[in-house]
């Protein structure tokens, strides 16, 4: 879900240094060439920026692991390439029931499972009736976070299940999964690749469920170590902690196998070392480039690609501060950023200008929301309307030492926007601190901040993994209780047909952007950097990005 | 001989002893108990109940000091929060790494540092002297992680003579039996392999091995000065000795005292220097296992790392007092 970096390349490689380098490398190419045969070109060498937590997706809820997780395993329900929606994959197709419970899935025929299993309706039911009934550490939300979070309940708490029964139906292909209460969002959450479809055998005969340790510190199972069994185009190989692991192309994938025919994930947490790896040819390409490393990248001859925007950056305001409870004062803040001269100076390329906390692909995303256009002059008059014509004191926190997708350089953001508000007459006082685990810490658990920035990445195509997840109760992060726009947003989820919740997240916006808890600012793209070889990538705004479909030069 | 090896793994024991009881009380004196480190500010009064119930928090100090025990002697490190891995598991993984890069540094630091500190001394006040001490001053105050980046970019990424990053190519599918890369791949003859690993503990080595090399140059340098000006070189001099048997007899053996001890304290900065020279090459090694550690609160891997520093302090200085007594024959005698 989350991570980042900069510098620029130099002409110091003079004549006499390259002869020198091609014969004091020479035996190390050769050797390379040696280990490696024919297959050169179909290694894919990916950077991470730390090993998966586990090989475990049910057990996972990090970036890492997602990433390696999409190339062993599938779920019923993938998205449709480019886009947030969800699409067919391991199910071909789905029906609800008229009482929006019941879902019955048409399963792929002929898919095998990399221990040479058959997928089928039993395999589905098998996966779901794992999930309901994990007991213990399993159930904690640093395990099992995603069917925690969605599906709420479990055998030992029926009273709170989303999930009820899965029943296989008359032939291996149709399989019938009911609900216990409505949830919209079921369909596009099976995208997520903590359901993706594994192995009962394989789950079975490593362990997948001896979860043991407490509750933060989980420990990782045999299956979860080194046996990951999954119906992908990519088999698992092996895992050298902290430095890499490699994932080979699966004979009997259905689809299509691709260029693709080895994939090495290479730890390397640092940002800046990233890029020095794929500008030495190291890697073949890495995640979530700097702003600043994107334009030096590009003109050396490496491909940027950028996602779709699938993320928001806020700037938060803490209504625990007297001056910030005036929607006034709210107002004046708002109009008082300019967000394209921010996004122009801090923001990578391909970053959309927010309006409002979801971006324009999610649905209920309002065309029509209230917006404050940048106007010092006016921000000034509301200010001294509401009782400061000499502004005031605000406590400005924002995070230091870190990367995130929606945020690459916060340091620079931050410096920004405290000129703008400074033009206003707000005296700000800067409250910097490191992120983890100090500045998450300070904003959402306790009251001593003012402003704040902090953003969000989508997992799927849902607009209460936004809206609800800000703004759906009272927290110290914003410090405000408003008990209709809670109740809103309680109501627009327990929907559960999606054309009916449409109109209800866009009164939703609406309402949030007239009580402004927070700033819009930007929806960031993050871009990734890839070797010239790497012709095509299949770039996704919710990550789903699955390497069988990488193209690869000779 | 023996018994002085014997005598100092027995004085061992009590200094792990305390080190142990130390580290003891510090997880139990964090700002807001262990449970409130773990889970940070926020946590509900319930969670860390529970959690200190999970890890015996809630017991009488003493039963809880004996269970610690119990487990530490037993092998018992523990589980790292961030990992779901035995702390020891861990270290197994990663500590090879840090050994042989550590051990390059060295070779680097004392193959190039002695010679050149011995030249400096020999053309004392000369061209030779001057520019020594400046490198070895430069090498002092160069930062490890710039000095890393430098060193990283110029031969990595613009010359490509070595490898960028990580313990071996990707590409190349080595065997491992000990865990440490290059000896694996002589034992297993996979002579690619081990030369592989091999150029990929240079650049690394170098940036780890620059400041105990600015170290040692500067002490022999003085130390052999010192020795220089000894009655016992003037009168071997004098005797007619040959220059060669007086710069390795006479002078290089005595000077070499202050050298090895300071090397011996050199261990000390090589763990911290390879939290830093790790994270730039991406090295997977417990240097930056470590500053992981640090930075997601994970304090059975701490505490163990403690344990296990404490540990190889203690040994690397045990070598070093050994060896007085090869180099020192005075030593011997007493």
């Amino acid at each position: 879900m989350f991570t980042s970096n900069h510098r620029r390349r130099g002409m110091f490689a003079a004549a006499s240094g390259v002869a020198i380098a091609a014969l004091l490398t020479g035996c190390v190419q050769s050797d390379r060439d040696d280990a490696s045969s024919d297959d050169v070109d179909s290694t894919f060498v990916f950077a991470a920026s730390s090993d998966p937590a586990t090989l475990d997706p049910a057990f996972a809820s990090d970036g890492e692991s997602f990433r390696v997780a999409r190339q062993i395993f599938e779920g019923l329900v993938g998205v449709e390439p480019g886009t947030a929606d969800p699409a067919p994959l391991l199910a071909e197709s789905w029906e609800q029931s008229a009482d929006g419970l019941s879902y019955t899935f048409a399963l792929k025929e002929g898919v095998t499972f990399h221990d040479g299993t058959d997928f089928n309706a039993e395999a589905v039911c098998y996966n779901f009736d794992r999930w309901y009934n994990f007991t213990g550490v399993a159930q904690s939300p640093s395990a099992g976070y995603y069917y925690n979070s969605l599906f709420r309940g479990y055998a030992d708490s029926p009273e709170d299940a989303v999930y009820e029964s899965c029943t296989p139906g008359d032939s291996e292909t149709e399989v019938t999964v009911t609900l216990a209460k409505p949830f919209a969002g079921f369909i596009a959450a099976l995208s997520l690749p903590a359901f993706a479809m594994q192995s009962p055998e394989a789950l079975e005969e490593f362990g997948a469920d001896d979860l043991t340790g407490s509750d933060e510190a989980v420990s990782i199972t045999e299956y979860g170590q080194s046996h990951p069994v999954g119906t992908g185009p990519f088999v698992f190989d092996s895992w050298e902690v902290g430095s890499q692991l490699e994932l080979s192309a699966y004979d009997e994938y259905w689809g299509d196998q691709g260029d693709v025919q080895q994939i090495v994930f290479r730890v390397i947490d640092d940002p800046q070392a990233r890029r020095q790896s794929l500008e030495a040819g190291s890697i073949d390409g890495y995640d979530l480039v700097g702003p600043a490393d994107t334009v030096a990248l590009e003109e050396d001859g490496y491909q940027i690609v950028a996602r779709d925007p699938f993320t928001i950056l806020y700037l938060g305001m803490n209504q625990a501060v007297p001056e910030l409870q005036d929607v006034r004062v709210r107002q004046a803040i708002t109009m008082a950023i300019d967000k394209q001269q921010l996004i122009d100076q801090t923001l990578p390329e391909g970053t959309e200008l927010a309006t409002q906390f979801i971006p324009p692909v999610v649905a209920g995303y309002n065309e029509d929301v209230t917006t404050y256009d940048y106007d010092p002059e006016a921000a000034r008059a509301l200010l001294a309307d509401a009782g400061y014509p000499d502004g005031f004191t605000l406590q400005f926190n924002y995070p230091t030492g870190v990367s995130r997708p929606y945020m690459p350089t916060p340091e620079e953001v931050f410096t920004n926007i405290s000129a703008q508000l400074t033009e206003i007459g707000i005296t700000i006082d800067p409250q910097p601190n490191a992120w983890s685990p100090d500045y998450l810490d300070r904003i959402q658990g306790g009251e001593n901040h003012g402003i704040h920035l902090l953003g969000w990445t989508g997992d799927y195509n849902d607009t209460d993994n936004f809206v609800g997840v800000f703004f759906g109760a009272e927290k110290p992060e914003f410090g405000f209780d408003n008990p209709e726009l809670f109740a809103a947003l309680d109501e627009a989820r327990a929907v559960s047909d999606l054309d009916e919740q449409l109109p209800l997240y866009e009164d939703i916006n609406e309402t949030i952007a007239e009580f402004i808890p927070a700033v819009p600012l930007a929806h960031p793209a993050p871009s990734l950097a890839f070797a010239e070889r790497v012709e095509s990538y299949p770039v996704s705004p919710v990550n789903d990005e699955v390497y069988n479909l990488i193209e690869l030069a000779e | 001989m023996l018994r002085v090896i014997g005598k100092r793994l027995a004085l061992l024991v009590p200094t792990l002893f305390g080190l142990s009881l130390l580290l003891f009380f510090w997880v139990r004196s964090l700002p807001g108990g262990p449970a409130t480190a773990l889970l940070g500010e926020r946590a509900t009064p319930e969670r860390i109940a529970e959690v200190n119930a999970a890890y015996g928090f809630d017991r009488p100090i003493v039963e809880q000091y004996v269970t610690y025990m119990g487990r530490l002697l037993s092998g018992d490190f523990g589980v790292s929060i961030e990992t779901g891995r035995p702390v020891l598991e861990e270290f197994a993984l990663r500590f090879p790494a840090t050994i042989e890069l550590a051990i390059v540094a060295l070779i680097f630091a004392i193959g190039v540092g002695i010679p050149l500190g011995y030249i400096a001394a020999k053309y004392y006040g000369k061209a030779a002297d001057h520019v020594s001490v400046v490198v070895s001053l430069i090498g002092i105050t160069i930062p490890v992680f710039f000095l890393a980046f430098i060193l990283k970019w110029v031969f990595a990424v613009q010359l490509g003579w070595f490898p960028p990053d990580g313990r071996q190519d990707s590409r190349i599918d080595a065997t491992h039996v000990t865990g440490f890369w290059v000896l694996d791949g002589i034992l297993t003859g996979e002579f690619d392999a081990a030369w592989d690993a091999f150029m990929h503990l240079i650049l690394p080595g170098l940036a780890l091995g620059t400041i105990p090399l600015a170290i040692i140059v500067r002490i022999t340098r003085a130390s052999v000065l010192e020795v220089s000006g000894a009655d016992y070189v003037r009168t071997a001099r004098a005797k007619g000795v040959m220059e060669r048997t007086i710069r390795d007899r006479f002078v290089l053996r005595n000077a070499l005292l202050p050298v090895v001890t300071t090397i011996g304290l050199q261990v000390g900065l090589l763990i911290s220097g390879a939290v830093l020279t790790e994270t730039v090459f991406a090295f997977s090694g417990i240097g930056r296992f470590l500053s992981q550690a640090i930075f997601s609160r994970d304090f059975p891997v701490l505490q163990g790392f403690i344990l296990f520093i404490a540990i190889i302090y203690a040994l690397i200085n045990l070598i070093v007092d050994l060896s007085y007594s090869l180099i020192d024959p005075r030593v011997r005698v007493q």
